[in-house]
């Protein structure tokens, strides 16, 4: 399992997509290709753009499906970021 | 090309102003105002400094101002913005809890520290601060990733205490969105391709549902929602075209349509052509919705569109 602090990159409010993109390449990849399992934690991460979610984990589960919902985790989201998770996971999963 | 400044132009009443734009002449900028006074949302002064841009400033006139509120210009940095020199003499404030000058953001970095300094800049709690950076930040990425424009985008804000308003006007003079969305979709005219751009999932990235893995399509949605929920004005003006969300009616029912023309709304396709696209929005603080309430509607909106474009392109059984 690997425990990845999105805090430490994007700071309060997660909006840089191209932070997103480098997290999602350089930590969630590699983690889901050696078959672990990664919690994503939110503490300190007051809210967050569609934007940046989008550029986190939409390609995961375009190239995974859905199933790589079992190997994600989101931690210490509060309800925004809760939410805005859901929206991403939502619509990526009716475009499939 | 020729700007003029009226004695009054916001969202509710930006059409005259955005009829008078003479875009003639490309090479030099005449910038007159109204005599007796100027207010003006702020962004008109974005789009002033984003036109000034395209010119040098050897080339760009100001007639003197007499206006007795011409030194709000001044300190908006309209001036400094055009590389001009006003002959307006103020005593510089400090801009907390007032406004935010007219600031040009050219890369992803710069946005990010930008909205980590604009927060305290504004003074706003943070009810009221998460829609308002959330706004900011995705209609800058907009520019920074579609307009294909070297000088990024223009912004400006102001506080307006009489309505407990803030205004925001972004603008940039890039491909504007008819080029952006035509990469994806046939658009005819720059009204269609706002139509599609403010469409939940439409993006000029692609027309695979759910987007690329950089852009879904939803920015423009999410902004719209917010100003509809909150009664606000969003208006949006690309090449001729400009489509303006009005207030919804007191008292009725909040609901976010698919498609935009199917809100309350002005629009038109004849206006001086903008080479790029200007935002603006205003965010009544006194009707500020809980954001995550907003989110609720805005994930069962932004659903329903995806699942009526699926169905659209089921095949159906053919009876004889």
């Amino acid at each position: 399992m690997i425990h990845i602090k999105l805090f430490d990159q994007s700071g309060s409010f997660a909006e840089n997509k191209d932070i997103a993109r480098e997290i999602r390449l350089n930590s969630i990849v590699p983690a889901l290709e050696g078959d672990q399992e990664v919690v994503l934690d939110f503490e300190g991460v007051n809210s967050a753009t569609q934007s940046f979610i989008h550029a986190l984990i939409s390609d995961l589960i375009r190239k995974y499906g859905s199933a790589v919902l079992d190997k994600l985790v989101f931690k210490s989201c509060n309800e925004t970021v809760q939410k805005i998770i859901s929206i991403v996971i939502e619509y990526m999963q009716e475009s499939a | 090309m020729h700007i003029h400044l009226p004695n009054s132009a916001f969202l509710g009443n930006i059409d005259p102003f955005l009829r008078e734009f003479d875009n003639s002449d490309s090479d030099r900028l005449e910038i007159t105002a109204n005599k007796k006074w100027i207010s003006v949302h702020p962004v008109v002064l974005s789009m002033i400094a984003a036109l000034g841009q395209t010119v040098k400033p050897a080339n760009i006139t100001c007639e003197k101002l007499e206006a007795a509120s011409k030194h709000y210009l001044e300190r908006m940095g309209l001036f400094r913005a055009l590389g001009i020199r006003s002959g307006i003499n103020i005593m510089e404030h400090e801009s907390a809890g007032r406004f935010i000058p007219i600031t040009q953001i050219k890369d992803s970095g710069a946005l990010t520290t930008f909205i980590t300094e604009m927060t305290p800049l504004l003074h706003l709690d943070p009810k009221h601060a998460e829609p308002i950076r959330y706004i900011v930040s995705e209609l800058v990425r907009n520019v920074l990733e579609h307009a294909s424009s070297r000088q990024g985008a223009f912004l400006s804000a102001q506080y307006f205490q009489k309505s407990n308003t803030i205004r925001i006007g972004i603008a940039d003079t890039g491909v504007g969105i008819k080029q952006t969305i035509s990469n994806a979709y046939p658009v005819k005219s720059d009204l269609d391709a706002i139509q599609l751009a403010l469409t939940p999932g439409v993006t000029g990235t692609t027309r695979r549902e759910g987007g690329t893995e950089y852009n879904a399509g939803a920015g423009l949605f999410f902004i719209k929602s917010i100003a509809d929920v909150n009664r606000d004005f969003f208006m949006i003006y690309s090449g001729k075209a400009m489509y303006k969300l009005l207030k919804r009616k007191l008292g009725s029912r909040v609901r976010l349509s698919i498609d935009p023309f199917s809100d309350r709304h002005s629009k038109e396709d004849q206006f001086p052509f903008w080479q790029g696209t200007v935002v603006g929005i205003d965010i009544s603080l006194d009707a500020t919705r809980e954001f995550s309430a907003l989110l609720d509607l805005i994930k069962d909106t932004y659903t329903k569109a995806v699942k009526e474009r699926k169905k659209a392109k089921y095949k159906k059984p053919r009876f004889i």
